[in-house]
C-alpha cells in the first residue's frame, strides 16, 4: 500500500479510537435515559488535566491515571445526582440543555482548579516512531488503539454477561418494564454517568500526549464524538464505535485528498448528510411510533 | 420643615459645600492615568497574553513605587479577550468609551488588533499593539503603532538564513489565524527577491492536533530542501512534535510567533534544531556586552522572572517596549492630551528597548530594522544564537 494512504490511515484510525470513545459514552447516557450529554467532552478535558496535575504533585504516571479517572467518574456522578436527577420528569429537550449549561459550568471550573495554559503528559512507552510500510506510527498511537480495543471487549463483556450490564441493558429497551422487573433504574442511570464519565477520562488522557490538553479540549472532542454517534446511530454501542473509526479516516483522508484548512468540517458535513439521508445512523434502530 | 426653614438650613449649606468642593478639586487633578489593555491572557494565545499582562502589572507597579508619570500614578485597565477577535473588539470598545482610558497598550494577536483599528480611529485614542502582522503598520494607520517586528521581517530573515545555508526550495505549512495567514501571504511574496522557491503550502485549523497529513505530503513533494511553519500557539507545537515523528529530516524554521521557553517545553526533544528569528531578549546572556540592546534585556529579564518565577519571553518584552514607548511619549509632550500624546510616539528615536532599537516616523509606525532580529537556534534545550 502506498507510504502516504498508509500514513493517512494510520493518523485516521489513532483519532478515531479517541472519537470511539467519546461516542460510547454518549451511546451509554442516550440508552439509559434518552439524554444526549453535552457535558462528555469536558470528562474527557478533567481526565487529560487531572493526570497533568497528579503528575506535577510528583505521583507516578501508573498511580495518576487511575485517579484521574476516578476524579472524572465523580465528576460524571455529581452531574448525574445534581443536575439530571433533580429534573427527572422534565422533557429530553430540557435535559439536554441542562447537560450544556453543565459543560459550561465544568469548563469555567477547570480554568479556576488549573488553568488556561497548554500541557503536556510524558508518552506512555516513549517517542521513538516505529516504521510500518514507509509510514511512521506514534507508540502511544499503539496504545490508544490497543486500550480502545481492551476497552470495547470489556464493554461487551459488561453488557453481554454480567447482571448488572444486562440490567443497564434491559432499561434501555423500556424502563417501565425494567423498574417492574426490581431493576433500580436510577441506580442504572448513576453508573451510566460514571461509566461514560470513565471512558471520556480514558480517551483524554490516552491522546493528551500526542495532541496536548487544556481546559477547552473538551468541546471539538464532544462535538465530533457526538458526531460519531449519530453516524452510528445514537445508542448502539457497536455503531459508536464504527462510527468514531469512520469519521477519524474520513477527516484524515479529507485532509490530505481534499483540503487540509477545512478538516474540522468534515465531521459536521457528517452530521448533516446523516440527518438528512440516514436519521437512524449505521446501525440504529429505525424508530416506529404507534398511531 | 416650613419653605423659609428649608431655605434657611439650604443657605447654611451652601458655604460648607463650597469649602468641601474647594478640597476635592485637587483631589480630581491627582486623577490616575488610565492606560487601557486588552490581552489575550487564556486560550490558544495565552503564550503571548500572560507574560504582557504580568508585564505591564509588573511595570505600572514600578513606575508608580517612583512617583508615576508627570506626577500622576498610572492605572491599569486590563481585559482578556481569549484570542477571540469578536471579544477583543468588545473590549477595545468598553475601553474607550466606559473606562475613558487614555491610550491602549494590547491586542496580542493580529486577529484581536485588527478588530479594534477602526474603533481607535474613529475615537481617536492612540493605540500600541503587541502582535505580528505587518498589516497593522501597513498602510500607515495615524492612530496606530506596534512594537513587535513584522511577518514581513520575520520571512527575510528565514530567507537570509536560508541563502546562507544554500537552501532554496522551502515547503510552507501554516494556520488560519490572522497571523498565520499574513505572515504566509509575505512570505510567498518576498520568497522571489531571496531567490526561494515554495513547492508546497499546506494549511491546518486553528484547533488541529494533528498535522501528520500535511507533513507526510510536505515530506513527499519533490526537491524540498527546508518546512518554514508561519504561526504561533498549539499548531507549531504539534507541527514540531509531528515533523520528528515523521522524521522529515529537514531543517525546520517556526517564526518568531513561538519564541518562548514554552514552546521548547511543550515540543520536548523534538524542538532541538528548530531555528527561528527572535528580539535578543531570549539570549540576553549571551549577548556581548558592546551591544546596546544588552543593558534593557538583561536588567528586564532579571525583574520578570524574580517576581514572577517564570522565563522570560519576547512578548513580555513587547508590552515593556509597549508601555515605555508610551510613557515616554507622555513625559516628552509634557501631558496626557491624546493628540499630543500620539505625536511624541510617531517622533520616538533612538529607545533601545527588548525588541530592538526603535526609531519611529509618520510613514514608520514600527521603527524597527532587519538587524533587531536575531537568527536563534534550539540547542540542547536552550536558545543559542546561530554564528
Amino acid at each position: 500500500m502506498n507510504a502516504q494512504l498508509t500514513q493517512f490511515l494510520l493518523s485516521g484510525l489513532t483519532i478515531g479510537a479517541i472519537y470511539a470513545l467519546v461516542a460510547l459514552g454518549f451511546a451509554i447516557i442516550y440508552n439509559a435515559s434518552h439524554v444526549i450529554n453535552f457535558a462528555q467532552g469536558e470528562f474527557v478535558m478533567i481526565g487529560g488535566m487531572a493526570t497533568v496535575s497528579l503528575l506535577q504533585f510528583g505521583l507516578p504516571l501508573l498511580l495518576a491515571i487511575p485517579l484521574a479517572v476516578l476524579a472524572a467518574v465523580a465528576a460524571g456522578m455529581a452531574l448525574e445526582r445534581f443536575a439530571i436527577e433533580p429534573a427527572r420528569g422534565a422533557s429530553s429537550v430540557t435535559l439536554i440543555i441542562i447537560t450544556i449549561g453543565a459543560s459550561i459550568l465544568l469548563r469555567g471550573l477547570a480554568t479556576l482548579v488549573w488553568d488556561k495554559k497548554l500541557h503536556t503528559v510524558p508518552s506512555f512507552s516513549g517517542d521513538t516512531p516505529i516504521q510500518i510500510g514507509g509510514a511512521t506510527l506514534l507508540p502511544q498511537s499503539l496504545w490508544v488503539m490497543g486500550i480502545t480495543l481492551v476497552i470495547v471487549l470489556l464493554l461487551g463483556w459488561f453488557f453481554g454477561r454480567t447482571l448488572i450490564g444486562k440490567a443497564v441493558l434491559a432499561t434501555s429497551h423500556n424502563p417501565v418494564a425494567a423498574q417492574l422487573c426490581g431493576i433500580n433504574v436510577r441506580f442504572v442511570l448513576f453508573l451510566s454517568f460514571g461509566l461514560s464519565a470513565g471512558l471520556g477520562a480514558v480517551a483524554g488522557i490516552l491522546i493528551a500526549p500526542i495532541t496536548l490538553t487544556s481546559w477547552d479540549v473538551g468541546v471539538m472532542l464532544g462535538l465530533k464524538g457526538f458526531a460519531a454517534a449519530i453516524l452510528g446511530g445514537l445508542g448502539s454501542g457497536v455503531g459508536a464505535v464504527v462510527g468514531g473509526l469512520v469519521l477519524g479516516i474520513a477527516e484524515s483522508m479529507g485532509a490530505g485528498y481534499l483540503s487540509s484548512a477545512y478538516k474540522d468540517a468534515i465531521a459536521f458535513v457528517i452530521i448533516l448528510a446523516v440527518l438528512f439521508f440516514m436519521p437512524s445512523g449505521l446501525f440504529g434502530k429505525k424508530s416506529a411510533d404507534r398511531v | 420643615m416650613t419653605t423659609s426653614q428649608v431655605s434657611k438650613s439650604f443657605k447654611k449649606l451652601l458655604p460648607i459645600s463650597a469649602l468641601v468642593a474647594a478640597f476635592a478639586a485637587p483631589a480630581w487633578a491627582q486623577d490616575a492615568i488610565k492606560i487601557g489593555a486588552f490581552l489575550s491572557v487564556s486560550g490558544p494565545a495565552a503564550f503571548l497574553g500572560d507574560p504582557e499582562q504580568k508585564t505591564l502589572e509588573l511595570y505600572i507597579e514600578k513606575i508608580n513605587a517612583a512617583g508615576g508619570v508627570l506626577g500622576r500614578k498610572l492605572q491599569l485597565i486590563s481585559y482578556d479577550d481569549s484570542g477571540d477577535a469578536e471579544k477583543a473588539r468588545t473590549f477595545a470598545k468598553r475601553l474607550i468609551e466606559q473606562d475613558k482610558v487614555d491610550v491602549i497598550v494590547g491586542g496580542s494577536t493580529t486577529g484581536a488588533t485588527m478588530a479594534a483599528v477602526p474603533l481607535v480611529e474613529a475615537a481617536q485614542v492612540p493605540f500600541v499593539s503587541l502582535a505580528g502582522a505587518v498589516v497593522i503598520i501597513e498602510p500607515v494607520k495615524k492612530w496606530v503603532f506596534k512594537t513587535p517586528h513584522t511577518d514581513r521581517m520575520a520571512c527575510e530573515k528565514v530567507f537570509t538564513d536560508m541563502n546562507e545555508r544554500k537552501l532554496s526550495k522551502v515547503a510552507l505549512i501554516s494556520g488560519t489565524g490572522g497571523f498565520d495567514k499574513s505572515m504566509r501571504a509575505e512570505c510567498l511574496k518576498v520568497a522571489p527577491t531571496y531567490k526561494i522557491q515554495v513547492v508546497a503550502d499546506e494549511t491546518y485549523g486553528a484547533g488541529d492536533t494533528d498535522m501528520t497529513v500535511q507533513l507526510t505530503k510536505i515530506k513527499n513533494t519533490a526537491g524540498v530542501q527546508a518546512v518554514l511553519n508561519p504561526g504561533f500557539g498549539q499548531g507549531p507545537t504539534i507541527v514540531t512534535k509531528n515533523f520528528k515523528q515523521l522524521a522529515v529530516n529537514l531543517p525546520l524554521y517556526q517564526s518568531h510567533g513561538v519564541a518562548s521557553k514554552e514552546f521548547i517545553k511543550l515540543s520536548g526533544d523534538a524542538s532541538e534544531g528548530v531555528r527561528l528569528p527572535a528580539a535578543a531578549l531570549l539570549i540576553a546572556e549571551q549577548l556581548p556586552d558592546s551591544d546596546p540592546q544588552k543593558k534593557v534585556v538583561v536588567g528586564y529579564k532579571q525583574a520578570f522572572e524574580s517576581k514572577y518565577k517564570q522565563e522570560v519571553s519576547t512578548f513580555g518584552g513587547h508590552a515593556y517596549d509597549g508601555l515605555m514607548l508610551v510613557v515616554e511619549a507622555m513625559r516628552r509632550a509634557g501631558s496626557t492630551d491624546k493628540a499630543k500624546v500620539r505625536d511624541a510616539i510617531e517622533t520616538t528615536k533612538g529607545y533601545v528597548g527588548t525588541g530592538g532599537v526603535v526609531n519611529m516616523s509618520a510613514t514608520d509606525h514600527m521603527g524597527l530594522d532587519l538587524s533587531a532580529f536575531r537568527m536563534l537556534e534550539v540547542k540542547k534545550g536552550v536558545w543559542s544564537p546561530v554564528k
